[in-house]
């Protein structure tokens, strides 16, 4: 069986972002990049299914991003992945979660594949819009946000968030599956894997490689993002000060009635 | 052709609240394009389907009747939006950023062709052209995002974000589409479905969220949680770290790895308030921070803070709630 996991390098959840020069894009210095935290969820959820299998399970990872998102590959491969393929093209700049889906939709069939994993959400955008394009497009059935997950007799089981609980869906593979916190618990690679990764190849593609124009991915592109803000802050609050804990639930209670107005 | 289509999501039989926002936010739009505004209804029909979307303003309310969304999968309701829009040509369909929007409409938008904004809090109509504002790197920036004006555009708002606009009453015209879904459309299978019992209102759309944190020290302290949520008739949300430790499970998780809220009124209880939790409820419209701690940033940036032990304030507060809710 063939795994494939589609991963994003993406600003630490600390990194305090600042709005580039250009006012669309953020300021790459002083940035720490990770792997987006669900795409986290998915390596190991794949790494877990070639380690608990009989069969041959090969996992082979694949992002499109700059050089830096090397980085990203690198932490999938000590974590047991077994090969890595990098996408990039200087028309890849800026484009949207639709180009993207395009280009990952021609990696997928180049390579083959029985199941795309992909972290639910990139922390980054937060758009959730890639994965499933790439289901649509690969012409998949997709379980989105799961918390569980198996593998067998050609088929996934998986538990998917919905609303006010979860819900137990079966696809039969080849399926695409996207990954929420909880499904897992992602594995810190011990120095050796971590050495041994650092020494194994990244497979770079170009669009050109790929059979694609540059043109026609960055024509797929249909949102344009106008410019980046720092939302206004909040004003300073209202400490409520009273003498027993009944008093000053009384008072805040009069404050949300009379003066936010939120009761 | 033309028009904007609100997807209405029901619960439980009646519509939720948000498709109710965004068709009175939309009419003035569509009033500007000169395209009618409409209310698309999948599945199974609503008592009073078409009175309440016409005090929402629909010019049009169109009934797909094809799977329930109860046991149909994601691929199913994508296949039936799709073919609708194919077919019909709106310039815009819009969701609520609910779950089961997550997981169709991206899919929706690949199939048709078009641009996919999610999990937007503002929009405009400028120029002849939608604009739309949509968080970033869990809230720390704004994102203003043009979709191409000569596609058709897929959009989810997050609940709450908008508001209900005032909105007169229309007498929508009423079509039911049989809609069927091709035997070679990709498909998942449900086999269990387990909501949780409960009336709380979905931590999303509540208007009223209580959450907990690391200060309540332990698993039972989200009964007192509860017990203040349902004084406000809120929903229960919680930190990373009340989830990380065990004490209530994720989906009730607040945050950049958690959910993102707007509700009118965030009660922070022994939540410090660190950034990966503030964006995921920064853009709440009141936040009171019930904290040991006067000096944590929640409390920096709460709109109300009351100091103290959260077991004493948290009950006292609910009781006055109740108190209040018993005087009317």
């Amino acid at each position: 069986m063939q795994i494939l996991v589609c991963v994003k390098q993406v600003p630490d959840t600390e990194a305090k972002v600042v709005v580039a020069e250009d006012g669309r894009s953020i300021s790459e210095r002083d940035i720490t990049f990770i792997m987006n935290p669900y795409d986290e969820y998915a390596v190991e959820a794949a790494v877990r299914i070639k380690e608990a299998s009989s069969s041959e399970v090969t996992v082979a990872l694949v992002t499109v991003g700059p050089p830096r998102a090397d980085d990203a590959l690198r932490l999938g491969l000590a974590m047991g992945a077994d090969s890595a393929m990098r996408v990039w093209d200087e028309a890849l700049e800026n484009v949207d979660g639709g180009a993207v889906a395009g280009v990952l939709s021609v990696v997928a069939q180049r390579v083959g594949f029985d199941l795309v994993l992909c972290g639910r959400i990139a922390i980054d955008d937060a758009m959730g819009e890639v994965p499933l394009r790439l289901a649509s497009r690969l012409g998949l059935p997709h379980a989105n946000a799961v918390t569980e997950l198996t593998v067998a007799d050609g088929s996934v089981r998986a538990r998917c968030e919905i609303e006010g609980g979860t819900q137990v869906v079966e696809l039969g593979l080849p399926a695409l599956v996207t990954t929420q916190k909880g499904l897992n618990e992602p594995r810190y690679p011990a120095i050796p894997a971590i050495m041994k990764a650092r020494r194994m190849p990244i497979e770079l593609l170009s669009l050109e490689s790929l059979g694609m124009d540059p043109d026609g991915v960055r024509a797929v592109t249909r949102t344009h993002v106008d410019g980046l803000t720092v939302p206004p802050g909040r004003g300073a609050g209202r400490v409520i000060a009273a003498d027993s804990p009944e008093e000053a639930a009384r008072e805040l209670a009069r404050l949300l009635r009379d003066e936010a107005k939120v009761l | 052709m033309g028009g904007i289509f609100v997807f209405c999501e029901t619960r439980n039989g009646s519509f939720r609240r948000v498709p109710g926002e965004l068709l009175t936010q939309f009419r003035s739009v569509a009033d500007a394009k000169g395209e009618p505004l409409g209310a698309l209804v999948v599945g199974e029909p609503v008592a009073d389907e078409v009175p309440q979307l016409s005090q929402w303003g629909a010019d049009a309310v169109v009934h797909l009747d094809g799977p329930q969304l109860s046991d149909a999968g994601p691929e199913a309701i994508a296949a039936v939006l799709a073919a609708y829009v194919r077919d019909a040509a709106p310039s815009l369909l819009v969701f609520g950023n609910t779950p089961l929007a997550r997981t169709v409409a991206p899919r929706v938008a690949e199939a048709v062709g078009a641009a996919f904004v999610g999990d937007c809090v503002a929009m405009a109509w400028e120029d002849g052209r939608l604009q739309l504002v949509r968080p970033m790197y869990g809230g720390k920036l704004l994102s203003r995002v043009l979709p191409a004006p000569e596609a058709l555009a897929v959009v989810t708002f997050r609940p709450n974000a908008l508001g209900f606009a005032d909105a007169r009453a229309t007498s929508p015209t009423y079509e039911v589409v049989a809609a069927a879904v091709a035997d070679d459309e990709p498909r998942s299978a449900v086999l269990e479905t387990a909501v949780k019992s409960g009336d709380r209102v979905s931590l999303q759309e509540a208007e009223v969220i209580v959450s907990g944190g690391r200060g309540l020290g332990d698993a039972q302290g989200f009964s007192v949680i509860e017990e203040l949520a349902d004084a406000f008739g809120g929903a229960v949300g919680a930190s990373r770290v009340a989830v990380d430790s065990g004490w209530i499970s994720v989906d009730h998780q607040v945050g950049q790895t958690g959910k993102a809220v707007s509700p009118n009124l965030y009660v922070a209880c022994g939540i410090s308030g660190a950034i990966q939790h503030f964006a995921g409820m920064g853009s709440s419209r009141v936040i009171v921070a019930i904290n040991k701690d006067p000096d944590c940033p929640m409390c920096e940036k709460a709109d109300y803070t009351l100091v103290g032990d959260l077991y004493k304030l948290a009950p006292a507060l609910a009781a006055e709630l109740r108190r209040m809710s018993a005087e009317g």
